[in-house]
């Protein structure tokens, strides 16, 4: 099976073999061995905490140099809607279009002009029969893949819409060859500028085994130091945004799901607490729900791990940028129930590249009960000497065979006390 | 007259997502009139604030702008239920907002406040159960 592919690596140049970040991933995917972190590939989610909680700087995401847009003659630029939250005494969202614009884009189209599409045919898809509640928004790539790999019994739940960075990437080619007929699709060069690692991986990995949507991912924070360079806000800025109060709240959490109107949802961030919440919802606990947003990240997307400014600081700019917005600047086409089937994700989640599972990392019954017997012998002070996390962490994978009991330092040093008395 | 140019706008009491898009509008002229910064962010605080209860409290309304040499004159009307009390709905924090779009925060009560704060003159007249007339007129 191929692997798949993740932005978050280690710089082990930098690891100094601490055992600080097993602590903090949720999915128990890092191991010391040898003195260095390393990451199981079959784990990782790509949430980013170990990038957060490195003191070394040893964990990195791997992204598309900016140099990579030279590769195409017509660049078009997918700012996600955190982009606008990054900048002191921003008042007009227009700077920052034109600003990109500046930086050599030919086009650009806002990913939270997407959203607010999004949010429409959410509300649709929210109205049809039958559906199982609670639906769980599909934007977070993390919750994606946690879903499959964790809470496999609720890959049903997730809306099978586009996110809406695959939206404005599929609206915003379609715009180009309008307005250019004579580009071919080759020409054409889509860069989503990321708040995380997560949506690198996720673009990278070509998610449904069709054409890839996105031809290159950004760092938003490499494109905000090109951008604060040219964008000077002297001049009245020709290009205007399309975005609304719904638009911009996608950057933070609960703003996806206040854009449903209607009070029966759930918004949770982090991933300690979408973790909960998700086994919460897998034992029926929270039945009067019909829709559940979850991200990853502390606060929302503001909290991604490649933004520049704090999440809080730029939740209160982008509280007082939407202040006196439109609602939304992106109506429906026509009213009905609709959802256009090109924004339909038509194959299931355990189908998709995201959601395969690696069946080595099952276990039989029989592993299972030699891991708690194994379990039993350990010290049970998840001191982390042995590179696990935990000691049970470190049972499973003895009996996996990927760790010797030896390997555990306080059950040797016990064993020689023994022998001195 | 030549020295009037006056601006009509339904706004939308069904299609919530639409709300503030006149007063975006309106915005927009003014900019392309060449109006002093500050004017225009007090003209489209006002107006927008005044939209958006037509939408939220009373299924929409009429928004006409009148721009004069020295003055502008905004005039809201709806037909919704009416505010009973009106010094009330215009202390800063009184609000019946629903749950539903506060989440999207709105909801502070500080709508009406705002529209005094930013006119030269405010005036609220209505009726229960037959709507509300807002006139707001700021000085150039
Ligand atoms: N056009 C209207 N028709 C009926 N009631 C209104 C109208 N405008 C305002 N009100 C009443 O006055 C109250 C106060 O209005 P105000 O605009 O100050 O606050 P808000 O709309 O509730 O919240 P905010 O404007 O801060 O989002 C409203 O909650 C509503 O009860
Ligand atoms: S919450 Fe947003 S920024 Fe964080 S991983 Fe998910 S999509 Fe990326
Ligand atoms: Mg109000």
């Amino acid at each position: 099976m191929e692997k798949y592919l993740h932005s978050v690596t280690i710089v082990p140049d930098k690891c100094h073999g601490c055992t600080h970040c097993l602590n903090y991933c949720p999915t128990e995917a890092i191991r010391v061995k040898d003195g260095k972190a390393v990451i199981n590939p079959d784990r990782c989610i790509d949430c980013g905490q170990c990038i957060r909680v490195c003191k070394n700087k040893a964990k990195k995401a791997v992204y598309d140099g900016l140099g990579e847009i030279e590769r195409f003659k017509f660049k078009i630029a997918l700012p996600a809607p955190t982009l606008y939250g990054q900048f002191d005494n921003l008042d007009e969202l227009d700077y920052v279009i034109q600003g990109l614009y500046d930086i050599g884009f030919d086009y650009v189209f806002e990913v939270a002009r997407a959203a607010e599409i999004v949010s429409e045919y959410t509300r649709r898809y929210l109205r049809s029969a039958d559906l199982p509640k609670p639906i769980i928004s599909s934007a977070c790539p993390v919750i994606l893949r946690l879903i499959s790999l964790r809470f496999p019994s609720l890959a049903g739940n997730v809306i099978p819409l586009m996110s809406p960075m695959e939206t404005a990437a599929i609206l915003s080619r379609k715009e180009a060859k309008k307005t250019h007929p004579e580009l071919s699709d080759e020409d054409i060069g889509v860069c989503f500028i990321s708040p995380c690692p997560a949506k690198v991986s996720y673009v990278k990995n070509n998610p449904d085994n069709r054409k890839p949507l996105i031809d290159c991912v950004f760092s938003m924070k490499e494109v905000y130091f090109k951008l604060i360079a040219r964008m000077k806000r002297e001049n009245e800025p020709q290009f205007v945004s399309r975005t609304g109060v719904v638009g911009l709240s996608w950057a933070t959490s609960g703003g996806e799901s206040a854009a449903i109107f209607n009070e029966k949802y759930l918004a949770a961030d982090g991933i300690e607490n979408v973790i909960s919440v998700l086994d919460q919802i897998e034992n029926n606990a929270l039945p009067n729900l019909e829709f559940i947003e979850l991200n990853s990240c502390p606060g929302g997307c503001v909290g991604g791990v490649m933004t520049v400014a704090n999440p809080f600081i730029a939740k209160a700019r982008l509280q007082s940028l939407r202040r006196y917005l439109p609602i939304s600047r992106n109506f429906a086409i026509s009213d009905g129930d609709e959802v256009p089937s090109e924004l339909i994700i038509h194959t299931p989640l355990a189908e998709r590249r995201i959601g395969h599972y690696n069946p080595d990392e099952r276990f039989t019954l029989q592993m299972l009960n030699d891991i708690e017997e194994c379990n039993k012998c350990l010290p049970q002070i998840d001191c982390g000497a042995c590179g696990a996390p935990t000691c049970h962490a470190f049972a499973e994978d003895v009996i996996r065979g990927h760790a010797k009991i030896d390997e555990c330092v306080i059950l040797a040093l016990w064993a020689k006390q023994d022998k001195k008395e | 007259m030549a020295d009037v140019l006056r601006l009509h706008f339904t706004v939308d009491g069904e299609d919530f997502t639409s709300a503030g898009e006149a007063s975006a509008q309106v915005k927009k002229k003014l900019r392309q009139m060449g109006y002093d910064p500050e004017l225009i962010r007090r003209v489209s605080i006002a107006m927008y604030e005044g939209e958006i209860n037509m939408v939220i409290h009373a299924g929409g309304g009429e928004a006409d702008i009148c721009i004069y040499p020295d003055k502008i004159e905004i005039l809201l009307s709806d037909k919704g239920p009416g505010i009973a009390d009106i010094a009330l709905a215009m202390r800063a924090g009184y609000s019946t907002a629903p749950e539903t779009v506060r989440n999207l925060g709105f909801g502070a009560g500080m709508g009406l406040p705002n529209m005094k704060r930013y006119s030269d003159f405010m005036n609220v007249e209505s009726v229960v159960g037959e709507g509300t007339k807002v006139t707001m007129i700021i000085n150039t």
